[in-house]
Parts: C-alpha cells; sequence; structure tokens
C-alpha cells in the first residue's frame, strides 16, 4: 500500500522552487477552468446551450446564496468574482482528485514510491493561501468600504478598557479564521484521501463506490462552506451603519 | 508504558473523544432547526441557511480532532 504522508511529496525542482504533485494537480486544474472560461467566453449565446447552462446554473445559485447573506444584489455582484473564484477552484480541485490518476501513477525514487498526482486540497498550503486569501480579502473590502480608519476602530478601539480587550479579542478571532478555514478544508480532504487508499487496498472492486460518492459530496458540501463562510464575514466586516448608503 | 504505546494510546483517545462533543452540538442544531421550520414553514429557507453555516462551525471542531490524530499517528 502507498505510504501515506501529510507533507507533499517533491517531484522535481525547478531551480530551488520544489514542484510537489499537489502543484502539479492544481495546475492541472488551473489549466482546466482557464480553458473552459475561454471556451465559453468566446461561444457566448443570447440562448445558452447545454454547456453555458449548466454554469448560468451554478452563477444564479451564488448569487442567491449571497443575497440571502448580503441583502442586496449589487453586493452579490460586487463580490461575486471573489466568491466564484473560491467555490470554482475549491470544487474543481477535490472533484479532479478523484479521478483514477490521482494517487495510482506512482514514480519511483531511491528510498520510497510516490504518487505522481495528488489532490490539491490535501495539501496545508494550498488550504493555507486560501484561507489567507479570504481573510485579506475581506479585511480588505471592509477597508474599502468603511474608510481605513474605521475599519482599524474595530480593533484598536480606546474609548473604555473592554472596548480595548474587545478589540484584542476581534484581532484573534481574525486570526482563529485563517487557521480554521484552513484545517477545515485540509481535514475534510486528507481523511478522504486516507480512506479512500485504504478502501482500494483493501477491496479495489465495487466496494468503493459508496466512498466516491461520498467523496463527491464532502468536496462539493466543503466547497460551498468554504465560500458561503467567506460571504457571511464579508457581510460582517462590510456593514455599514448609515441609513441610506448607495 | 513507552513512547510508542503512548502515541498509539493517545491517537485513539484524541480521535475517540474528539468526535463526541461535535456530534452533539450538530444533532443539537438540526433538531432546533427542524423545529424552527415546523413552526414558521415560510422561513425555511433562512434557518437552513443559517443551520447549515452553524453546522459547518460545528464540524469544523471535530476535523481538528483528526488533524490532530493523523498528526500524531503519520509524523514521527
Amino acid at each position: 500500500m502507498l505510504e501515506i504522508v501529510i507533507k507533499a511529496e517533491e517531484i522535481f525542482k525547478i531551480g530551488s522552487y520544489v514542484v510537489t504533485n499537489s502543484i502539479i494537480l492544481s495546475f492541472l486544474v488551473f489549466l482546466v477552468l482557464s480553458v473552459t472560461a475561454v471556451i465559453l467566453k468566446n461561444k457566448i449565446k443570447l440562448i445558452p446551450g447545454t454547456f453555458q447552462s449548466i454554469f448560468e446554473l451554478i452563477i444564479e445559485f451564488l448569487l442567491g446564496l449571497m443575497d440571502s447573506i448580503l441583502g442586496d444584489r449589487k453586493k452579490s455582484e460586487k463580490y461575486l468574482p471573489l466568491i466564484a473564484t473560491i467555490f470554482l477552484f475549491i470544487l474543481a480541485s477535490n472533484w479532479l482528485g478523484l479521478l483514477p490518476g490521482v494517487g495510482s501513477f506512482v514514480m519511483h525514487t531511491e528510498h520510497t514510491t510516490i504518487p505522481v498526482l495528488r489532490s490539491p486540497a490535501s495539501d496545508l498550503n494550498f488550504t493555507l493561501m486560501l484561507a489567507i486569501l479570504a481573510v485579506f480579502a475581506t479585511n480588505f473590502f471592509g477597508i474599502v468600504v468603511l474608510g481605513f480608519f474605521k475599519h482599524i476602530g474595530k480593533f484598536l478601539n480606546f474609548s473604555n478598557p473592554i472596548n480595548f480587550f474587545v478589540g484584542i479579542l476581534e484581532f484573534l478571532s481574525e486570526i482563529s479564521r485563517i487557521i480554521s478555514f484552513s484545517f477545515r478544508l485540509f481535514g475534510n480532504v486528507f481523511a478522504g484521501e486516507v480512506l479512500l487508499t485504504i478502501i482500494f487496498f483493501l477491496t479495489p472492486y465495487v466496494v468503493p463506490i459508496p466512498f466516491l460518492f461520498l467523496e463527491l459530496f464532502f468536496g462539493a458540501i466543503q466547497a460551498l462552506i468554504f465560500a458561503m463562510l467567506t460571504v457571511v464575514f464579508l457581510a460582517s466586516h462590510t456593514a455599514s451603519h448609515e441609513a441610506n448608503d448607495h | 508504558m513507552d513512547a510508542e504505546i503512548m502515541n498509539l494510546l493517545a491517537i485513539a483517545i484524541t480521535i475517540t473523544i474528539g468526535t463526541v462533543g461535535p456530534a452533539i452540538a450538530i444533532g443539537t442544531i438540526g433538531s432546533n432547526a427542524v423545529k424552527g421550520i415546523s413552526r414558521n414553514p415560510e422561513a425555511a429557507s433562512k434557518i437552513q441557511t443559517s443551520m447549515i453555516l452553524a453546522i459547518a462551525f460545528a464540524e469544523a471542531l471535530g476535523i481538528y480532532a483528526l488533524v490532530v490524530a493523523l498528526i500524531l499517528k503519520f509524523v514521527e
């Protein structure tokens, strides 16, 4: 049975940059998403065919979700690029990580055999990157909407000692969001990979089917939860307290 | 007891006790959400969205226990 390691294994080096197996698959995911986007853009029609309709469904679903949390269609459209990128990237990497080649194409080094492709989100670097991006983006949009001093005023509040303490706690909760975002996605995908490795080792035929369905389901749910939590934190940071804002 | 035995025990206990809390939490959230929907079926979609959000937070805590157990097992 293939060794299960938490750290993504190195395949080759470009100069001093280590290319791991999860970087290779995430680059493939990026290629798939980019080619799909270019094809859709060139063949966009007013009355959509099947391919375009699927993506219109996804965008409408995301916009509806953001409407219910943000309350305003204009705001949803403004923040849709960030949320849709997060959702589609995580969804595509989780689902492409279930394809038959992932984990089975191996290369032999002197000491061990390592798989050439590995689910991108099973690498803590990938999930940490997305978590930092999401938290920094929500704070950045908070600064854009509220102004720099009002946003910082939530964390450094010198009006009275209790508010100062609450501000410190708010700052710590931002840090803990980074950790919880990254570990939620990492734990789910890595545990799914371990489960699939063991099941495929024990009974390769027929029995893995329900586990593959489970992984499909969980991959989609984790993408949705990451996107939805980003929207919720975005809403709380960009909530403006004036009565008339356009 | 040497370190390896303690390591194996620690892995088992971490994952066993670590999933009890989130399990109870998710069950409570789900049952209260269903009660809320049964009282007010029109607010079903709002309640459902909040329920999914709350379940994601609760599940993340179980995932933390799983990650600790995995690190104990696979990293010497």
